[in-house]
């Protein structure tokens, strides 16, 4: 069913869900939401299934009509969303009209805002998923962003109308200075005492070269012991590999799935949230957590995705 | 006496399991041998099973398999395996290629750097078997190796913004094969027909780890009739 119709489609917008797994020994990124869970919280939003494919807006939203009746949400960067240039709430439930207007301010906070439409939005799974892998052209709309008069479908919803709202005390604030835990390895080892010291205790700046692949920060230069190069082996998102000038690499979602520069250590999965809310200038710092502390936290951040069903306020049904 | 394995954690949701860090036809044939188990084990919990040169890293969800249960479960097939003979896996397959001229437009430097005639590098790139290590660095990209000392080459000095689908590259002693087109640095001796990925199948990589994988030479004017037989699924020996 026809739900948008695309007028402007903004930076870089793209269909994602949580990602296509099981497919890295061909060489196939995991791709899928930057921010897992404000993408988790918008499809609650709408009372989706937790995996239905939203859309991915990335600094500059799109305008697109509404061509159906339907019930959306916006959650993520914050972002200002109108509609028919009035201002509208993020993280609740919005009932948009046929021919209503979408539109969104300049991304005030963030860099990724997710919108969910009730159903889910409709493009075909391609290997078990429907998340756009833009480099390789496939997934999402014919394997790229959003572009004008392209049509939006939604699958078909279910038949609750609910109004939603995310307590205002779980929705995350998106700081310009993050903090960054890691679990070192697994190549420590390659890096000098003094190296290791350098990253977890020198700030590093985001750079305009950050994308769905990966964040290449600025910074104090990690010292390695020897050379810079391994064999190449796997790749996970949040893998901080440290090429031969020191300036660490932190992989995204798109990346590729092997690689062949020494990584220091990897980021928890929590935090790889907040990394993907991360823009150009942001300042990261590292910090060091032993695998059991991350593996409590990971509990935590799971329970409290799969818990998010619960905790919504009803506004009206 | 095997080399000693290695068990890591690779962030809070993976370990990776290392037989070493040289490029070495044993240790990922070890790799392999073990990781194809674990993936038919189907243990509780595991996600992903990706294999590279030298390890193969085990996606898991923590809060169904603990770091060290599944340490402990895959030491324990690790022992089994050990009886095994690693050489039963592997395919064969040839692939076609058109080499030199606009297909393979680093041909001749090659030739020239390594004091050959263009046919010779040709013959020697034919000449081999290569064995696929590892698939990675985009969607279906092969690395296969090794090819033959005269023609080993470095890669190029400023990546090339486009390569073409099916181009065939050598970077080192390592040739491999784009299955789209995207940039990259490999000397582009040639071009195959063949469709290396199709996200629409279903395993979507024509090659796997452990493939066996030559070189034949055809003319240019039937790289388009290959192009169309080829797809019939025939192509593995």
């Amino acid at each position: 069913m026809k739900v948008f119709r695309v007028i402007k489609p903004g930076l870089f917008t793209t269909v994602q869900d949580r990602g296509r797994y099981g497919f890295m020994k061909y060489g196939v990124p995991i791709s899928g939401a930057m921010d897992e869970f404000s993408f988790r919280a918008a499809n609650t939003l709408v009372e989706n299934d937790p995996d239905s494919a939203c859309l991915e807006i990335t600094l500059i939203g799109p305008e697109m009509e509404a061509l159906s009746k339907t019930q959306i949400a916006i959650t993520g960067g914050d972002c200002s969303p109108e509609v028919n240039g009035k201002p509208v709430s993020m993280w609740q439930t919005i009932t948009l009209k046929k021919s209503d207007y979408l539109s969104f301010r300049k991304m005030q906070s963030g860099c990724r805002a997710y919108l969910s439409v009730k159903g889910g939005v409709d493009v075909p799974k391609i290997l078990g998923s429907r998340s756009t892998y833009a480099r390789g052209g496939f997934g999402g709309l014919d394997g790229r962003p959003l572009a004008k008069d392209d049509t939006i479908k939604m699958l078909p919803p279910k038949p609750s109308g609910n109004l939603l709202t995310l307590q205002s005390e779980l929705i995350p604030c998106f700081s310009r200075e993050l903090i960054i835990r890691v679990i070192m390895g697994p190549q420590t080892d390659l890096f000098t005492e003094q190296g290791v010291d350098t990253f977890l205790s020198s700030p590093y700046v985001v750079t305009i070269d950050s994308d769905r692949m990966g964040y290449r920060l600025e910074g104090l230069g990690v010292e390695h012991v020897g050379k810079s190069d391994i064999v190449s082996d796997a790749l996970l998102p949040g893998a901080i590999q440290i090429p031969r000038n020191g300036k660490p690499i932190v992989i995204m979602k798109d990346a590729q799935t092997t690689g062949g520069y020494a990584k220091i250590a990897v980021v928890i999965t929590p935090d790889i949230d907040l990394l993907g809310q991360a823009r150009p200038n942001d300042k990261v710092r590292f910090t060091k957590v032993t695998l059991h502390a991350a593996q409590k936290q990971l509990v935590q951040y799971s329970k409290s995705m799969s818990s998010l069903k619960n905790i919504m306020i009803q506004t009206k049904s | 006496m095997q080399p000693h394995v290695r068990y890591m954690p690779f962030g809070d949701s993976a370990l990776l399991v290392e037989f070493g860090n040289t490029v070495n036809t044993e240790t990922n044939k070890r790799v392999l041998a073990l990781s194809s188990i674990v993936e038919t084990e189907h243990l509780e919990g595991v996600k992903e099973v990706v294999p590279t040169y030298r390890s193969f890293l085990v996606g898991y969800d923590p809060s169904r398999v603990s770091y060290e249960r599944l340490v402990f479960l895959i030491r324990e097939i690790e022992e089994k395996t050990l009886a095994l003979n690693p050489e039963a896996v592997g395919r064969k397959l040839v692939v076609p290629v058109v080499y030199g001229g606009e297909y393979g437009p680093d041909l001749k430097h090659i030739a020239e750097i390594h004091n050959l005639k263009e046919q010779q590098v040709v013959r020697l790139h034919v000449e081999k078997e290569y064995r696929v290590y590892m698939i990675g660095f985009t969607a279906g990209f092969p690395y296969l190796g090794e090819v033959a000392d005269e023609i080993a080459t470095p890669r190029l000095e400023t990546p090339r913004l486009k390569v073409p689908a099916g181009s065939v590259g050598i970077a080192e002693k390592q040739t491999g094969i784009y299955p789209y087109e995207a940039p990259g640095g490999w000397q582009i001796i040639g071009r195959t027909p063949l469709r290396l990925f199709d996200p629409s199948k279903q395993p979507p990589a024509l090659l796997k780890a452990g493939d066996i994988v030559t070189f034949k030479q055809i003319a240019k004017d039937t790289f388009n009739n290959a192009r169309e037989s080829l797809h019939s699924g025939k192509a593995f020996t």
